[in-house]
């Protein structure tokens, strides 16, 4: 190749690539020149002068980050002039920065600390003032002592640059400039923890976990992150069996060197004052608390009752996405030992009208990095930015390269990357929308729209400009993905909503990628705990009733694994009522809630995440298996074990496994075995366009998707927990008469709840965003549906 | 919502800009490729802090932010970085006194002093009837044959002695008037 070059390192003659920067060519082959400033994932700012290096030739030492190579150039990283350099570096370094490693949650773990190691002199000359900087408080996560800052400005940069959002700068000059909002604010960014890995000095630490440990006493363990379908690699710290921290173990295949908030806090949860300890069973109205034995003789007892009494499909089983792939096998394996069908993990799903012809598991469709360089995306009730970050961070760098980036949701996010166009519609809108851009790429297709939706391309004919613009983009571009999310997931039409979207990927000649909510909805697929399908897609026998309808007609005994469906399910309502009337609700899960309180019969406590060992399949099908890092609480047994001895104490056949790999070998067998599933689905038809309604938009935020996040007191202290409010556009409180402030009472569905009203032009007209799983919004219906406001 | 809502506030930020205002900065911002927008930054905030009276608010330089369209914490660190930008409130008359090496030599430091005790304030404050501010530490300002000097204004007074000062003070005292 011609522009390689050679360079010589410290008298090692070395191959290198024109334009790559000294210091890159030094760290690849292990050439360790001291830095503060640069970082391999930000640009050059070239302003601590720790790395500089000697070069021939050049009068001066020059910094290694800041220094292209060039062909025959002759370095020296240690010769006494670089040396010179960089302690003269350090010292001056060191003017400002406090002797207060004692006390500073940095110290053991400290870039500059080790540097001053090296390079420091062991007695400061400098008897002069050393200034002090006041602390910002940047709100619940990040925690300052800025007096301690080198003004590196890596944190600057990550938010410029990586995060999208720069709500740090540095403000004033010289002597005076500091690292800070200048208005008090607390950071709003979903990436915002990043900055204590990258902060190479105790300016900026974790808050949850100050004065908590010292980093040479914690234990460092490997895991998956569990909030999300990226299945970020993490490294769990723990002291005495306790979680203490989570920081990111890099992967550049994943998360690359970066951890999304909801990641790196949500283990503040675990130990949450609602952890359920001991086993409880209700003996009349109360529970008590009693031994694991007789609560799992109690629950294999009761559920044999009812399977006699009312036959096995009056039992329902609903998993979290979140859950193992380990657990989620065991469980659809005992229900349908039982003679049941009733397995879902898709509690957050509208419709499943389009089941038969999905594939065998959701996912990317491409692996997570290819997903930079896309040309052209279409978000399909995607708010990607708050509902998977990294990979909204990925899009985002798309974004930046200029691909053209289009939506069509329900809300206008805020988004960090540039959106080429905007189709904000109500939830029928939202159909329509994408009919009408499958109707334009079919003009220029032989391929035809699949059955069940022709009638509805047919109808969108005559396609609005911006929707033939939408598709054009999409068959332009060399590379496309139509991203089908989480606020589609929730539409009463998501099966329209999906088989539309893979057609105009297929006629776009684009990727289609799902990305359904939790940890591992693919790991949950291919486990077969999904009511249509066993594990590795074959038919299921009997089929069953989706996670809907097992809520909508009610079952007489269910088990809840790791769920909480007050806040999980799509309709809370019916859920309430459902679990409220049931003969026997088996709960398992570390945590025991309010509601759970009510409905729980049997409540058997399970290690939370962490705890346990199991696998994720993330988004680009890796199965990513993890070992149980910290100690379960109080009695809390691994919920895979638990399942296994039900299913005995039940006199289930084929549950006597030794350890989770057996389980998981299982599953493997047969998604090996599988074939890409093929099944018909009925024609969807959408209601006549009343006009004048409102349709609720039900949005999980960030911090409100599973359990443990919303046990997380930092996250739960962040401008993204929010409670329950009518959210409505301008025009649309004109139309209604509401005012910003007022209290209304709102009725979906034979439910009411009263909250505020807060004015947001950013939802599309004739809709209301009523946030689902956060507190206001339990006591209401399906998460999108028809509503209305009532006065007085 | 999660993220959203900033938006209102930026909205209601721009009508602080008047139309005048607006027309000045739009004619620096043509001087730009249309991408680089936010090179027109320092002159909009001269041009703002002018139509204020001499200094720069908060709601001022959010304002700025919006209608270049980059992030607030952009403008701030402008603001706070040039020494000709205000962002409080300071007397009508910018006095900057050079204290740097050729003045140093030749009592540039006496003068400020001076200045200090005739005013009754010390640097970087203003007098309490608004009248003057004295400007904090100033670097070379370019004129050390004339050393010591200072600068009000967009005014260079050179050879300065006690009573040349007391002289231009009374002239600008009455001036006001
Ligand atoms: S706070 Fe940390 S990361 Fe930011 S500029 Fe200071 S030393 Fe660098
Ligand atoms: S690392 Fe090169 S100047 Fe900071
Ligand atoms: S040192 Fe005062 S003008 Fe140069």
């Amino acid at each position: 190749m011609s522009d390689e070059i050679t360079i010589e390192i410290d008298g090692r003659p070395l191959k290198a690539r024109k334009g790559q920067m000294l210091i890159e060519v030094a760290d690849a082959h292990g050439i360790r020149i001291p830095r503060f400033c640069y970082h391999p994932k930000l640009s050059v700012a070239a302003n601590c002068r720790m790395c500089l290096v000697e070069v021939e030739k050049a009068p001066k030492p020059l910094p290694a980050c800041a220094t292209p190579v060039a062909d025959g150039m002759k370095v020296y990283t240690r010769s006494p002039k670089a040396l010179a350099a960089q302690k003269a570096t350090m010292e001056f370094l060191l003017i400002n920065h406090p002797l207060d490693c004692p006390i500073c949650d940095q110290g053991g773990e400290c870039e500059l600390q080790d540097l001053a190691m090296g390079y420091g002199r062991d007695v400061s000359r400098f008897a002069e003032r050393k200034r002090v900087v006041p602390d910002p408080d940047l709100g619940p996560l990040v925690a300052t002592d800025m007096t301690r800052c080198i003004h590196c400005t890596r944190c600057v940069r990550f938010g410029e640059e990586i995060a999208g959002i720069k709500e740090l700068g540095a403000t004033g000059r010289g002597e005076d400039m500091r690292i800070g909002t200048y208005v008090q604010h607390a950071l709003t960014s979903e990436l915002s923890g990043n900055v204590i890995d990258l902060c190479p000095v105790g300016a900026l630490t974790s808050k949850p976990f100050r004065f908590r440990a010292r980093p040479w006493e914690l234990i460092q363990h490997e895991g998956i992150a569990p909030h999300d379908v990226v299945g970020s690699n993490i490294h769990l710290h723990t002291l005495r069996g306790r979680v203490l921290r989570v920081v990111p173990h890099d992967n550049e295949e994943i998360n690359e060197t970066w951890l999304s908030d909801r990641d790196r806090f949500s283990y503040e949860g675990l130990y949450a004052p609602d952890r359920l300890e001991r086993p409880q069973l209700r003996e009349g109205a109360v529970l008590q608390e009693v031994e694991w034995e007789t609560a799992l003789e109690q629950a294999a007892e009761r559920l044999k009752a009812v399977v006699a009494a009312h036959g096995p499909e009056a039992v329902g089983a609903l998993a979290s996405p979140s859950a193992t792939v380990e657990e989620l096998y065991l469980l659809q394996k005992l229900v349908r030992a039982l003679g049941s069908g009733n397995v879902d993990h898709r509690l957050r799903q509208g419709d499943f009208g389009a089941d038969a012809a999905m594939p065998l598991a959701p996912g990317l469709g491409m692996p997570i990095p290819e997903l930079e360089r896309v040309e052209a995306a279409l978000l399909v009730g995607s708010n990607i930015r708050m509902d998977q970050p990294l990979l909204g961070l990925r899009l985002r760098k798309a974004g930046m390269r200029g691909a053209e980036i289009m939506v069509l949701n329900p809300v206008d996010y805020d988004f960090h990357f540039p959106v080429a166009r905007r189709l904000i519609a109500d939830p029928p809108g939202m159909v329509r929308g994408l009919a009408a851009v499958a109707a334009a790429l079919a003009r220029h297709s032989d391929m035809a729209p699949p059955p069940a939706v022709a009638g509805l391309v047919a109808a969108a004919k005559a396609g609005p400009p911006e929707h033939e613009a939408v598709a054009e983009s999409l068959r332009r571009a060399g590379s496309a993905v139509v991203i089908v999310g989480a606020q589609a997931h929730a539409s009463p039409w998501f099966g329209a909503l999906r088989l539309l979207a893979g057609y105009v990927a297929q006629a776009a000649e684009a990727t289609l990628a799902e990305l359904p909510f939790g940890a591992n909805p693919a790991g949950a697929w291919l486990a077969g705990a999904v009511p249509h399908r066993g594990p590795g897609g074959r038919p299921a026998e009997p089929a069953g009733l989706d996670a809907r309808a097992m809520l909508e007609q009610p079952r007489k005994a269910y088990i809840l694994l790791g769920v909480e469906p007050e806040r999980d399910a799509w309709n809370p309502a019916a859920a309430a009522r459902a679990l409220g009337e049931a003969e026997l609700v088996i709960h398992i899960a570390p945590w025991l809630s309010e509601a759970g309180r009510r409905w729980a019969h049997v409540a058997l406590p399970a290690a939370a995440f962490a705890e346990t060992s199991g696998t994720f399949v993330n988004a680009d099908g890796r199965w990513q298996a993890f070992a149980g890092a910290a100690r379960p609480v109080g009695e809390a047994r691994p919920a895979w074990k638990i399942l296994r001895v039900l299913a005995t104490l039940l006199d289930l056949a084929g549950f006597d496994y030794d350890d989770p790999e057996q389980v998981r070998a299982e599953v493997r067998e047969a998604v090996a075995e599988a074939g890409e599933p093929a099944g018909a689905v009925a024609a969807v038809a959408l209601p006549e366009g009343a006009g004048g309604g409102l349709w609720r938009v039900g949005d999980v935020p960030i911090y409100a998707v599973d359990a443990l996040v919303r046990r997380s007191g930092p996250l739960q202290r962040t401008v993204h927990a929010v409670d329950a409010a009518l959210r409505v556009a301008p025009a649309t409180a004109a139309r209604l008469g509401l005012a910003a402030g007022e209290r209304v009472r709102v009725r979906q569905d034979g439910t009411m709840a009263e909250m505020e009203v807060v004015i947001e032009p950013r939802v599309a007209e004739g809709c209301a965003l009523i946030h689902a799983a956060v507190p206001g919004s339990e006591a209401l219906g399906p998460a999108v549906g028809p509503m209305e406001v009532v006065r007085g | 919502m999660s993220a959203a809502g900033q938006g209102t506030a930026a909205a209601s930020g721009r009508a602080l800009l008047d139309e005048k205002v607006r027309a000045e900065i739009d004619d620096w911002v043509r001087r730009f490729p249309p991408e680089r927008k936010r090179s027109a930054v320092l002159s909009a905030l001269r041009i703002v802090q002018h139509h204020n009276g001499g200094h720069l608010t908060v709601p001022l330089m959010d304002a700025v932010a919006d209608y270049l369209g980059i992030e607030p914490i952009s403008v701030y660190e402008v603001a706070t970085f040039y020494s000709m930008l205000e962002t409080r409130p300071v007397g009508r008359h910018h006095i900057s006194v050079c204290t740097n090496v050729s003045c140093m030599l030749r009592g540039g430091e006496e003068i400020l002093r001076h200045i200090e005790r005739r005013l009754g304030i010390k640097v970087g404050e203003s007098t309490p009837d608004g009248r003057f501010y004295l400007k904090r530490e100033e670097e070379c300002l370019a004129a050390c044959c004339g050393a010591p000097m200072m600068q009000i204004d967009h005014v260079y007074y050179e050879n300065l002695t006690p009573e040349k000062v007391d002289e231009i003070l009374d002239r600008l005292e009455r001036g006001d008037e």
